[in-house]
């Protein structure tokens, strides 16, 4: 009776570790195609999934910014205005813990884009940064040509994001964080006005941290 | 002799009795300002000023300087509705960015400032709807 009662607590014990151990993997998001190949004679099925394509735009430091600065660097993506009134300071609130979380890990990364370029300058961008307390490299505010973001925004952030005239400060857009990982595609989506979705981040990106940065199909 | 005596002591009953339910008037009357408050405060004011009116970094002052507040008392419903704009010191602090404007109703504006104006360490007692009403009147 006894040996039965070890045996279970044993048990019990080994899958208490095994699910502590255990990886959580995050879903890939966009569309995804297959492809079939041949390779070394054999027929291979392999799928690509959708990544953000290149950009080029400039940072709060005055700085040239493109998609080859975030080549193998996991990164949450946001899309705000410095002059929002609405869901923006709450959404920068939020994000200040994730900075916090990873200001010095070096591989991850934070992007801002404006949805307001015209009013948001660099000059705007690096007085914005400086009172919310961001300094380094971590933290990137992004200005570029408006097309451009918006087109980002839908396409490849799947954002929403629009002029709207009759709301206050004349955008409306999500609050969503986007993260996305090393090999550009998009892995979760979390409200930012959301301080728990914003935990459950902050949790992910450790997730991905782990994740090889070659292939996870 | 002992009747004087009643006489007195119901006299001393009532008058004690008057100014505790004119006391408890005034704390309903407060009562209901902030719990009301705290709902428009929820909806017009935290996203910016925070749930503990904590406020955001250099960005977005905190609502904790209880010496500003008191010192602005009778301008706070016109920064609230017409907003602000330009350099105030918060807690010695400098802060220069714009504050939107609002159009709350007086009742509504009166509800808010009492809910700030005596949360997050402040203490400054309620601030009615008539009060609000005659600051609105003198806005600059």
């Amino acid at each position: 009776m006894k040996k039965l009662a070890a045996a279970i607590v044993i048990i019990l014990l080994w899958n208490a570790c095994k699910t502590n151990t255990e990886k959580k993997i995050l879903p890939i998001y966009g569309s995804r195609e297959p492809v079939t190949k041949v390779v070394n004679g054999q027929t291979v099925t392999d799928t690509i999934y959708q990544t953000i394509p290149p950009f080029k735009f400039i940072n709060q430091y005055g700085d040239s910014i493109s998609d080859k600065n975030l080549d193998g660097k996991i990164y949450v993506a946001d899309f705000f205005f410095t002059s929002c009134p609405s869901i923006c300071p709450i959404m920068q609130r939020n994000m200040l813990n994730v900075y916090k979380a990873y200001k010095d890990t070096g591989d991850v990364k934070i992007i801002s884009y404006t949805i307001d370029p015209k009013y948001d300058s660099v000059k705007v961008l690096k007085k914005y940064a400086d009172k919310l307390g961001v300094t380094g490299n971590a933290w990137w505010f992004l200005q570029g040509k408006k097309d451009n973001t918006y087109e980002l925004a839908e396409k490849s952030y799947l954002v929403a994001v629009k002029q709207d005239s009759t709301v206050k400060g004349g955008y409306t857009h999500q609050g969503y964080f986007v993260l996305v990982d090393r090999q550009k595609r998009v892995r979760g989506a979390y409200d930012g006005t959301n301080p728990q979705q914003v935990a459950q981040l902050i949790d992910d990106i450790k997730s991905l941290k782990t994740e090889p940065a070659s292939a996870t199909k | 002799m002992k009747l004087k005596h009643f006489i007195v002591i119901v006299f001393l009953l009532v008058i004690v009795g008057a100014i505790a339910s004119c006391q408890s008037d005034e704390q309903l009357e407060f009562n209901r300002y902030y719990s009301a408050g705290r709902v428009v405060y929820q909806s017009h004011c935290q996203n910016c000023h925070g749930a503990q009116g904590e406020g955001l970094q250099g960005l977005i002052p905190p609502l904790t300087d209880s010496a500003y507040l008191k010192i602005n008392k009778n301008i706070l419903a016109c920064s609230v509705n017409n907003g602000l704009k330009g350099k105030i010191i918060i807690k010695g602090r400098e802060f220069d960015g714009t504050m939107p404007s609002n159009d709350l109703a007086p009742i509504n504006l009166a509800m808010a400032l009492t809910y700030v104006t005596n949360s997050f360490g402040n203490k400054l007692g309620v601030i009615t709807s008539g009060q609000v009403e005659k600051d609105l009147s003198a806005c600059k």
